[in-house]
């Protein structure tokens, strides 16, 4: 009988903890702590990183990572990243942002990091809900879209439109580096890794503001199995939420060349 | 070196910077603009950080960022924005870092107006924000004192991994004194071992105010409260003036404990013997200074500018050793020596009563005086 060598192909990165993760089975967060955590590493960074986490669901992101954290009020992880990269400028500082909390109840604190170009990287997950509280509606859910806050579908003549976060920093011209990807399926996700790395490099070079926008889902509270999710946000979300560079600074531009 | 003249706001910017601070973090509002401006200029110049936040919000929650690097960080603002800091102010409480906070206090409650008031007592000394929490509270009634106690700040925040408000009325941020400012300190070089700084040759650190496990949350609550009890037991301050055969006390704290030294004076020129104390922490509350007080005069008056915030505090200390009087002005307006004088020749004269509230006997006597 052969033996066959086993070959790692693939395996946690050290920006990685062995921690069992708390997200629900399908959810697209463990994904995109990886591919933070798999640019950190690949970049060298880890020792240099700080992060700045949330209120949400990713309110436990500082369990996953392996590099220091520290945990904003919600909304606030822009100002607070902002205090600390203002302390430390040769940190590589990020934050890591829900709709909710970005898009909601944090909306100043992100406009105006933006617009003074403050040198961070901000990582947005967009699922059209707000997760951790058990699925309400947030400032992204879809016109139509049934939450335990807008029970009969999302009534725009009473509940207002879905923001475009990505579309409207990237008016800003503070922000150096806004693009909108997806976590539905590999293709997208390398798409998304190499964004989440060129948001790094923007920062390493002092160009300023830099966002990732990743659409994400929410199997649990979208009451869909976790393949349906993925085709949901194929099909419903991405028509409304185009995939798409926003604002790439010339310098930029130059980076992804 | 030399006393120059400084407005207070100025001061308090020039004694920060002197101590250390590293970073300031603020947003416009008065009577404590000058204070941001002054910063605005003299932050860059030495190379350290400053950032004119979008809202009093984000102001503290820069603060609570750069707090968690380690390095001296402040904010100042007036009571509207003080009220907005209040979730940050939490925050920071509950993650156990050290941060300045500088209150120049108006009038209100709500927008009010922009005149000099004691009315955020309650709000700072008692609380403000969420949960169990307490803040240092120091309270300068001239210049130089909001110099010195500006520097102390700095100093107790990061012996006690607190924040350290420094709480003065408008009239101190705005007006001109002499002032000595203290020797230039370095700006730190080395970080604490709490401090996030980047995982290098050491374990990752992660800092927070989440502890969703109970039991760990209640161990958090008793770790804060065993360091206040050490706060009490070290840093309590205050001045006395001419107690030491007094029959009556007057208690007041900053600006309205310096109109009422002026009306003390005048009083003992009239041969009435009082005295008075000046509170500098106002939390920790100089208790037992507040307690044997009450067993040694005959009757206490109590003067702020606020309905009576500190008032329930030296009642609740008294016990009913001595009667209670009070005197406030209230929106804006700071008490006159004379007003207080007064008040005095009402204390000395009796008859004094440990019946009814005092709030309601200067309530009533506020109808006749407006």
């Amino acid at each position: 009988m052969d033996t066959q060598e086993e070959v790692i192909v693939y395996a946690r990165p050290d920006s990685l903890t062995k921690t069992n993760t708390h997200y629900c089975p399908g959810c697209t967060h463990g994904v995109a702590h990886h591919l933070i955590a798999e640019v950190i590493d690949e970049m060298g960074l880890r020792e240099r990183t700080i992060g700045v986490a949330s209120v949400g669901c990713s309110v436990f992101a500082y369990n996953y990572m392996n590099f220091d954290f520290v945990q904003a009020p919600h909304g606030r992880a822009p100002a607070m990243a902002t205090g600390v990269k203002r302390v430390f400028p040769d940190k590589v500082v990020l934050t890591y942002q829900g709709d909710g909390d970005l898009a909601s109840i944090g909306m100043a604190e992100i406009v105006h990091a933006a617009a003074r170009g403050e040198n961070i990287s901000v990582f947005f997950l967009n699922n059209a809900n707000y997760g951790m509280t058990g699925g309400q509606m947030a400032p992204t859910t879809l016109p139509g879209q049934k939450t335990t806050s807008s029970p009969n579908g999302r009534d725009v003549e009473t509940q207002g439109y879905p923001i475009r976060a990505s579309e409207l920093l990237a008016t800003l011209d503070g922000a150096s580096y806004v693009v909108r990807r997806s976590l539905h399926d590999p293709k997208n996700i390398r798409l998304a890794k190499k964004a989440i790395r060129t948001a790094f490099e923007v920062q390493l070079r002092g160009l300023g503001f830099s966002m990732v926008e990743l659409l994400s889902t929410c199997p649990t509270n979208w009451e869909m199995t976790p393949q349906n999710s993925l085709k949901w946000l194929e099909e419903h979300m991405i028509p409304y939420y185009p995939l798409g560079d926003y604002k790439v600074n010339p310098a930029v531009a130059e980076i992804k060349g | 070196m030399t006393r120059e003249l400084w407005k207070g706001n100025n001061a308090i910017a020039e004694a920060a910077v002197r101590a250390g601070c590293a970073a300031y973090f603020g947003y416009p509002i008065t009577p404590q603009t000058e204070l941001l401006e002054y910063m605005s200029a003299r932050m860059p110049q030495l190379g350290r950080a400053f950032v004119q936040a979008e809202s009093e919000l984000a102001a503290i929650n820069m603060v609570y960022g750069a707090a968690c690097t380690g390095t001296r960080v402040m904010s100042s603002s007036s009571s509207p924005g003080v009220s907005l800091m209040m979730e940050g102010v939490s925050y920071i409480a509950g993650t156990e870092i050290p941060a300045v906070l500088v209150d120049v206090m108006r009038g209100g409650p709500g927008l009010g107006n922009i005149a000099p008031a004691q009315s955020d007592y309650n709000q700072i000394v008692h609380g403000g924000g969420h949960g169990d929490y307490n803040l240092i509270v120091l309270a300068p009634s001239s210049v130089q004192e909001s110099v010195d106690l500006t520097v102390l700040a700095f100093d107790l925040a990061e012996k006690y991994r607190s924040i350290c408000v420094v709480l003065l009325d408008g009239s101190i941020g705005q007006m001109m004194e002499p002032a000595e400012m203290p020797p230039f300190q370095p700006l730190r070089t080395e970080y604490p071992d709490w401090a996030v700084t980047g995982a290098k040759d050491r374990e990752r650190r992660f800092l927070s105010s989440i502890y969703l496990d109970p039991p760990q949350e209640e161990a958090a609550n008793l770790r804060m409260l065993r360091r206040w009890q050490e706060v009490q037991a070290n840093e309590i301050r205050y001045k006395t003036y001419y107690m030491e055969d007094a029959k009556f006390a007057v208690i007041g704290f900053g600006s309205s404990g310096r109109v009422a030294l002026t009306a003390v004076r005048a009083a003992r020129a009239e041969g009435i013997p009082v005295g008075l104390l000046r509170p500098i922490t106002l939390n920790p509350f100089p208790e037992k200074v507040v307690e044997d007080l009450a067993k040694q005069v005959e009757g206490i008056l109590v003067v702020e500018m606020n309905s009576g915030q500190m008032l329930e505090d030296i009642r609740r200390i008294a016990k009913g050793a001595a009667p209670v009087e009070f005197f406030a002005r209230l929106g804006g307006i700071v008490p006159l020596p004379d007003e207080v004088l007064d008040e005095i020749r009402r204390l000395a004269k009796g008859p004094l009563t440990l019946e009814g509230h005092p709030r309601d006997r200067w309530l009533a006597r506020m109808g006749t005086l407006n």
